[in-house]
């Protein structure tokens, strides 16, 4: 009997047993309940990696004593923020989330959302008033299709008051495994001649659902806001798209699809929740363009209309 | 008599935790019906409980027919099982007037259980309902009330005995984070139906009692249900400014005032006037406090699947932390067993940023050693918003984590 199934049938004798309620005798074929099926991000084929934690480098038990004066030299390492970093704290894992936000730029699409799933190897270095450059090893995972990829990037935050957004160059030379063209024409051509002009709002919704067709326009969502987390993004910053507050197309023009968006970032380090609008262009032959990117102040007595 | 192996799906409307009873009525017609608890039920005002007494098979007949519309999503709490026992059913307000004309047509008599249903009620009924039919094992404590007077409530687990070594679990202090809510409501559920069945967790509750917070801000869950689904902080009005809340993650006495927090009563993470200036933070304090003898305190958050200990507000590393990185590495290993679920893990300054005023900070330094923070499902996707056919899985991989703390808590006593 399948362990699923055991698990629900141990339920259903408790509860009886709980609730008082008289055990007959039917017999009904069993229907297995599966694991619910989660998005998708597959089981590693290779042995789950679990060496994150100050203490990565350490692979013998020592004890306590030792492993701290170990620690306390690692942690003037960090102090510092340059040379070898460990991959799964924060300053590497914001580095190379920024690199997330560049390739959606360029390679992103309604079919195509680009996520970080594992940063290998991280350095940085001081380049005096020009700023700080990291350098990252990272696997990506598209995060419609499940499939990833390793590159290589560099990251450089400049320095000065004027700061400005980080360069990005990397390894990545677009997306082999997955052919998403014709889902992209099928789209493409459904809503360039469609005379009704698409629009929606709360993706996901409050419980995290997406109506299927709906699907598309969130990633394109999540693409567009790529542009704008890249241009905002620092050492001190890691976001992600909260939700998709509004899609309203609007008329095509040259060729590509045309969308005003409004969506809500989540910047992870100060946990403010941040409303931007933006005018998302797109086409197959040209990808994903994001303009007319506006901020919207905080606003502390409106209370957003809430869909249920 | 034999045992009946009828085995039902849920279909539930919204979120739910399954409680599925499955009963066989005349030995051969098998009703299955799913008592859901609800951690983000839609609110539509004058959601209804009724609860209906049918008197003869005719009536029983025309309450499976009402179940059987899909369309009016019916939930229902104790179900259609014989004519002596009353059923239970929470009716939306767009079918009140349907079901109502149907029972008024079958002359089934009813009454009004619950006039005005709310979200967090949902969770406060089950509470009660664990309780009521778990009495050995269950209590529920209520530790204090919030800034608009909800009550704080606590269930604890209890085997016996008196003031023994004690666990800590708390579910939503930030009240987006909805995964984390629902998660402990399955975490109370689990537990009944598994003391007496798992070895670990028998051996665990014969030593040691287990206290589970589950609406640990109740004002910010509601708020997060009636005007903002983003809302992260406590509700109460800051003086001087048109913003409201505190944070209820910065408010605690563990290097309160220093960086890693701020001082606007504007941002989300806003510190307080003071330490435990919030009485949702008071009295989770107060209560650990005179208990006197927490051996593990676990502090559940979303989302970035990472398993956390001290320090937030300092780099100087934690006394035990060579221990609690070694706990946390197998804790996340056996969590990822279940679905492949990759956790990273870390002191909270390492792992994710500075934070000051952090909740395990202060019970670390309140000699509770295995003080852990979780931040669950997912990594950004989804982010808050985190599907419903996710919140079971991701409960049931986090409940391997946790035991793996709570049974190294219960062998390692200190």
């Amino acid at each position: 009997m399948s362990p699923a199934l055991m698990r629900v049938l141990r339920v259903v004798v408790l509860l009886s047993a709980v609730r008082g309620a008289p055990l007959a005798t039917v017999t009904l074929p069993p229907v297995i309940l599966e694991p619910v099926p989660l998005e998708p991000v597959p089981v590693p084929s290779e042995p789950v990696r679990v060496d994150s934690g100050a203490d990565q480098n350490i692979s013998i038990p020592i004890n306590t004593e030792q492993q701290q004066q170990q620690q306390q030299v690692s942690l003037d390492v960090d102090v510092m923020l340059t040379g070898e970093l460990n991959p799964n704290h924060y300053p590497a894992r914001r580095a190379a989330q920024v690199v997330l936000h560049h390739l959606n730029t360029r390679y992103g699409s309604p079919y195509w959302w680009g996520a970080l799933r594992q940063v290998h190897k991280a350095t940085a270095e001081a380049l005096g008033d020009s700023g700080r450059k990291y350098s990252l090893e990272v696997t990506l995972q598209d995060q419609i299709s499940g499939t990833k990829e390793t590159c290589t990037a560099e990251v450089v935050f400049p320095g000065g008051p004027a700061g400005g957004p980080p360069q990005v160059t990397t390894s990545y030379e677009g997306k082999s495994e997955i052919n998403t063209q014709a889902q992209e024409e099928a789209l493409y051509n459904q809503y360039n001649t469609s005379q009704n002009l698409l629009s929606g709002h709360n993706l996901p919704d409050s419980y995290g659902h997406v109506a299927p067709g709906m699907e598309p326009f969130w990633h394109l969502g999540g693409v567009a806001s790529s542009f704008v987390m890249l241009k905002e993004s620092s050492e001190n910053t890691l976001y992600n798209m909260a939700q998709v507050v509004s899609v309203t197309q609007l008329a095509t023009e040259n060729n590509q699809l045309r969308f005003n968006y409004d969506v809500l970032l989540h910047e992870m380090v100060s946990q403010e929740i941040i409303h931007w609008k933006l005018l998302a262009s797109w086409s197959p032959q040209e990808g994903v363009k994001a303009s007319q990117m506006e901020l919207l102040p905080k606003c502390h007595h409106c209370e957003p209309p809430q869909e249920h | 008599m034999g045992v009946c192996v009828c085995v039902c799906v849920c279909v539930c409307v919204c979120v739910c935790v399954c409680v599925l009873m499955c009963v066989c009525v005349n030995g051969c017609v098998c009703v299955c019906v799913c008592a859901c608890v609800r951690a983000c039920v839609r609110v539509f005002t004058r959601h209804q409980v009724l609860r209906i007494s049918a008197k003869d098979e005719l009536q029983l007949s025309a309450l499976r027919d009402l179940e059987a519309l899909d369309h009016l999503q019916l939930d229902i709490w104790i179900g259609v099982r014989d004519v002596s026992t009353p059923v239970d059913i929470r009716v939306p307000a767009f079918s009140l007037s349907t079901v109502k004309s149907h029972l008024d047509y079958y002359e089934i008599q009813y009454s009004i259980m619950i006039r005005d249903l709310q979200v967090h009620d949902s969770i406060y009924n089950f509470q009660d309902m664990l309780v009521s039919e778990n009495p050995n094992l269950v209590s529920k404590i209520v530790i204090g009330r919030s800034y608009e007077g909800r009550p704080i409530n606590v269930l604890k687990f209890s085997t016996g005995g008196t003031s023994r070594p004690a666990i800590w679990l708390d579910t939503g202090i930030h009240s987006r984070e909805w995964v984390t809510q629902a998660s402990g409501t399955w975490f109370a559920k689990n537990i009944v139906d598994t003391y007496g069945k798992d070895q670990v967790l028998t051996a665990i509750l014969d030593k040691m009692d287990i206290f589970l917070e589950i609406v640990t801000n109740p004002d910010g869950f509601a708020y997060t249900h009636s005007k903002n689904r983003m809302w992260r902080k406590t509700r109460k009005p800051n003086p001087g400014s048109s913003c409201v809340g505190v944070d209820p993650n910065r408010n605690w006495d563990a290097g309160f005032g220093g960086a890693g927090a701020s001082s606007s009563p504007c941002s989300e993470t806003y510190r307080g006037p003071s330490a435990n200036s919030e009485s949702e933070v008071k009295a989770i304090v107060d209560f650990v406090k005179s208990h006197g003898n927490m051996k593990a305190f676990v502090s559940i958050h979303a989302y970035s699947q990472m398993l956390l200990f001290p320090y937030g507000f300092t780099k100087s590393p934690a006394r035990d932390h060579g221990e609690l990185n070694e706990l946390a590495k197998k804790a996340i290993t056996n969590l990822a067993s279940l679905y492949g679920t990759r956790y990273r893990y870390g002191s909270i300054i390492n792992t994710i940023y500075q934070a000051s005023g952090g909740t395990i900070d202060w019970t670390y330094d309140q000699g509770i050693k295995y003080s852990y923070t979780f931040e669950l499902r997912d990594t950004g996707r989804y982010g808050f918003i985190l599907p419903a056919n996710q919140i079971l899985p991701t409960a049931k991989e986090t409940w391997l984590a946790l035991m793996t703390i709570m049974d190294h808590s219960s062998r390692n006593s200190y």
